[in-house]
């Protein structure tokens, strides 16, 4: 159980009026890719709350399923919180196509999951591939206002799926974009960006890595030899996020621990990696049936002219 | 009227109506069916009217039994619903899950000739009778101006916000989930308690004036102390259950197809699994299903696994039937259903289909020897009695420990065993929080966390200086001592108003 520190909770304000029946609104949207899309959430009592590294689950209709997406910023004076979401599933796909600004997401509940430990660790390497770009920013952002030297790597399969450059560069001491192609900063994966990184600054004190669980495993291996400390931030499935249902239980060399209470963060050395992959296929069937109903009905909806 | 004797009542109990077995495993629908009119009214018969009724001392709420029973014999039905709310908001939920055997009926004299007066099936007829008729009892409370916080709508939380708003308080239940009710919303399944009777009981709590706030991680969203010291709360009563599902630390539970009995109930209870793709949260049974357990819980599960179409379903328990947790009623049903029992055996493995999902597991078979702590026989693994058992889903219903969220986020004092430590009267380490149910005592039943909550609104009263009479309909309040700490009563508000 972690150390509870008070004084880095931040006050908070009781809510305005009533109950909110209506949802959680939708302020903005953004589209990054045909993929990979942005939403702010009007949520100022979470916005309060989240720190780097927590989560929230999203429900975004009454029959929806409960999805974990990791909190990938928050404004306290907006009043905001943001998610940046792959179309992967039947949910993140017709979440694309039904959520715009302006319109409310049934159900937003968090921050979950222990807070990252942000310190002054000296020199720290933020390692965000794919999707995970997103949830490392606030992380990067944390490092260095703790005081920390913040080399930022982050990955994408080309240039035409980058986004956040500028924000990383405006909290990143160093800034290295890794593309598959080379079509925008060096050409290769994040583990060749982070090891770039690590052989220009032999003193890096963590190494904090957020992406698909492959990404996270390499970049485990490159740290190991070096024994440099490294914390992955991991997104099993989940029901309810709240210690409850247990199928978040992730294997650690020492022993089973839940993502959504012990978690998200573990350390990288101790993840096993393997087993995490493979109970992510757990519904793979079921995804599978429901992406294809899913895509059916919209096309039936096309057909009639809706 | 002669004083009715055991000799003079109806000898029978009065047989409650039930869904066939064969019919019911296709449908989510409840299975008992409830009593009628004329059953209630033969069965009430039964009650001797004991002057010192055991069964009141029974009831974890102290429900007046002889006191509604003998309204249903007078027919006025509304005055019975009146007895029991007076006590217990939730008469139409309690009449179905609590375990009767082991409160009221167990100790009503009729039990020890015949079969006990069925207290439990007339609860839940005049709660249902309440529910159609569309009674309900909202006092005119007097406004005490105080700010209550629960943390969990569950059973314990309920109850302790039912007697807070009866108290005159302004009253506030946060909820983790997208829907009111916890453990009887996500844990017991529609069959034994149907969702339109937890939305209809809920309902009353609404109509007393409670907030409820859904979609609300408290620890996280905020702590109990900022609810204290910044949210204006003048009392918080914590009852977000035990929750946390226990695994057995054996090779293979990480296996797909491994799952908790929180989990399947979860997700076809609250997420309505069942109706996946049109809901859309999936559940992936397998054919063959085995709960490890033999609780309440397991039962559900098991239950549920059959309505969601598993060919077979196994109760793997390592002790034997008489050391059962579950009730027996619930062991009978999932008998009757097809649920096939192996005493006495245990797993150690769960196997590897080698693309890892579950293909079996192996097991032992166990002899039960001296007594434990809990006064059962400890069974112990017999030597070379391993054997493989065929199963492509092993779902653990072996209990519950703390959910650790409060623990996490507050400085609140815990138990050796992460549960949260209160005195008798449920007051915990910080002043003005209680806590009560599961998360203090682990795993237990609904009508004992309400029981805990209803504890606890006493102790919040007393610790606020809110001197009511705990009851709606009787107006003990003019027979008070008109001036609290010197104060009259009337400008009780105002003193609150200054002091602030």
């Amino acid at each position: 159980m972690s150390e509870f520190d008070q004084t880095s909770i931040h006050p908070i304000m009781p809510p305005a009026g009533g109950a909110r029946t209506s949802g959680i609104e939708i302020v903005r949207r953004e589209d990054f890719s045909d993929v990979t899309y942005l939403l702010e959430l009007a949520h100022p009592m979470l916005a309060r709350a989240a720190r780097p590294g927590q989560f929230v689950i999203v429900m975004s209709h009454a029959n929806g399923e409960r999805i974990p997406l990791t909190i990938a910023d928050f404004d306290r004076d907006r009043g905001t919180i943001t998610l940046v979401i792959q179309a992967v599933g039947k949910t993140t796909r017709q979440m694309q196509q039904d959520c715009v600004a302006g319109t409310h997401l049934i159900s937003v509940t968090g921050p979950m999951g222990e807070p990252s430990h942000i310190a002054n660790v000296g020199k720290v390497v933020c390692v965000g591939g794919g999707l995970g770009v997103a949830p490392v920013y606030p992380q990067a952002r944390a490092f260095k206002e703790a005081g920390a030297y913040v080399i930022g790597v982050i990955g994408f399969r080309d240039r035409g799926l980058v986004f956040w450059d500028d924000k990383f560069r405006r909290v990143c001491d160093e800034f290295i974009v890794c593309t598959n192609d080379g079509s925008a900063g060096i050409k290769g994966l994040v583990t060749d960006g982070l090891r770039l990184a690590i052989e220009q600054h032999p003193d890096i004190g963590e190494v904090v890595a957020i992406g698909p669980p492959v990404m996270m495993k390499a970049c485990a291996e490159v740290t190991r030899p070096r024994g440099i400390k490294t914390t992955v931030s991991l997104n099993p499935v989940m029901v309810d996020g709240t210690g409850m249902c247990g199928g978040c239980r992730v294997k650690l060399h020492d022993g089973m621990k839940f993502a959504c209470v012990d978690g998200p963060d573990f350390d990288g050395h101790q993840v096993d990696f393997d087993d995490l992959i493979s109970r992510l296929h757990r519904f793979a069937q079921e995804e599978k049936l429901a992406v294809a109903k899913w895509t059916e009905s919209c096309k039936a909806r096309l057909d009639r002219g809706d | 009227m002669a004083r009715k004797t055991i000799r003079t009542i109806p000898q029978e109990r009065t047989p409650m109506p039930v869904q066939e077995p064969a019919a019911r495993v296709c449908n989510f629908h409840e299975v008992a069916l409830g009593y009628g009119e004329d059953s209630a009214l033969l069965e009430s018969e039964r009650c001797l009217m004991c002057p010192q009724p055991a069964c009141v001392a029974g009831c974890p709420v102290h429900i007046d039994i002889p006191g509604f029973i003998a309204k249903i014999i007078d027919r006025d039905y509304r005055a019975a619903y009146n007895v029991i709310s007076d006590s217990n908001l939730l008469a139409a939920i309690c009449g179905r899950v609590c375990p009767q055997e082991d409160q009221c009926e167990g100790v009503c004299p009729v039990g020890e000739t015949l079969e006990p007066v069925a207290i439990g099936r007339l609860e839940r007829w005049v709660g249902d009778l309440a529910i159609r008729e569309g009674w309900s009892n909202v006092p005119w409370v007097e406004p005490s101006g105080f700010r209550i916080g629960i943390v969990g709508s569950g059973p314990a939380g309920i109850a302790c916000a039912a007697d807070m708003a009866k108290a005159g308080c302004e009253v506030v239940v946060y909820e983790a989930f997208h829907k009111p009710g916890g453990v009887l919303r996500y844990g017991i399944p529609d069959f034994r308690l149907p969702e339109s009777v937890i939305d209809a009981e809920i309902d009353k709590l609404v109509q007393l004036g409670v907030q409820i706030e859904c979609n609300t991680l408290v620890g996280r969203l905020f702590t109990i102390e900022q609810m204290i010291d910044e949210l204006g709360f003048d009392a918080v009563f914590i009852g977000t259950g035990a929750g946390t599902p226990r695994f057995m630390d054996i090779p293979g539970e990480f296996l797909n197809g491994v799952l908790s009995a929180n989990e399947l109930l979860t997700r076809c209870n609250l997420m309505q699994a069942g109706d996946f793709p049109h809901h859309d949260t999936p559940l992936g049974l397998g054919r063959r299903v085995a709960v490890i357990g033999s609780g309440n819980t397991a039962m559900d599960a098991m239950r549920v696994s059959l309505r969601m179409g598993a060919e077979k379903v196994y109760c793997i328990y390592r002790r034997t039937i008489e050391e059962s947790p579950a009730r027996k009623e619930e062991l009978e049903h999932a008998e009757e259903e097809g649920v096939e029992f192996h005493w006495l055996t245990t797993p150690v493995e769960i196997l590897d289909d080698g693309q890892g999902n579950v293909r079996g597991m192996r097991c032992i078979r166990m002899e039960l020897g001296e007594p434990d702590s809990s006064g059962r026989r400890r069974p112990v693994p017999v030597a070379g009695s391993d054997f493989e058992f065929e199963t492509d889903t092993v779902v653990y219903a072996i209990g519950t420990s703390a959910n650790p969220i409060i623990g996490q986020t507050s400085k609140i004092k815990l138990n050796k065993r992460s549960f949260i430590e209160t005195d008798e009267r449920m007051a915990t380490s910080l002043a003005g929080v209680y806590a009560g149910g599961d998360i203090v005592t682990g795993g237990a039943t609904v009508i004992l966390a309400m029981g805990a909550g209803r504890t606890a609104a006493q102790s919040m009263k007393d610790y606020l200086g809110i001197r009511d009479s705990g009851s709606v309909y009787q107006d003990l309040r003019a027979d008070l001592d008109n001036c609290l700490f010197g104060i009259p009563r009337q400008e009780r508000n105002f003193v609150r108003i200054t002091t602030m």
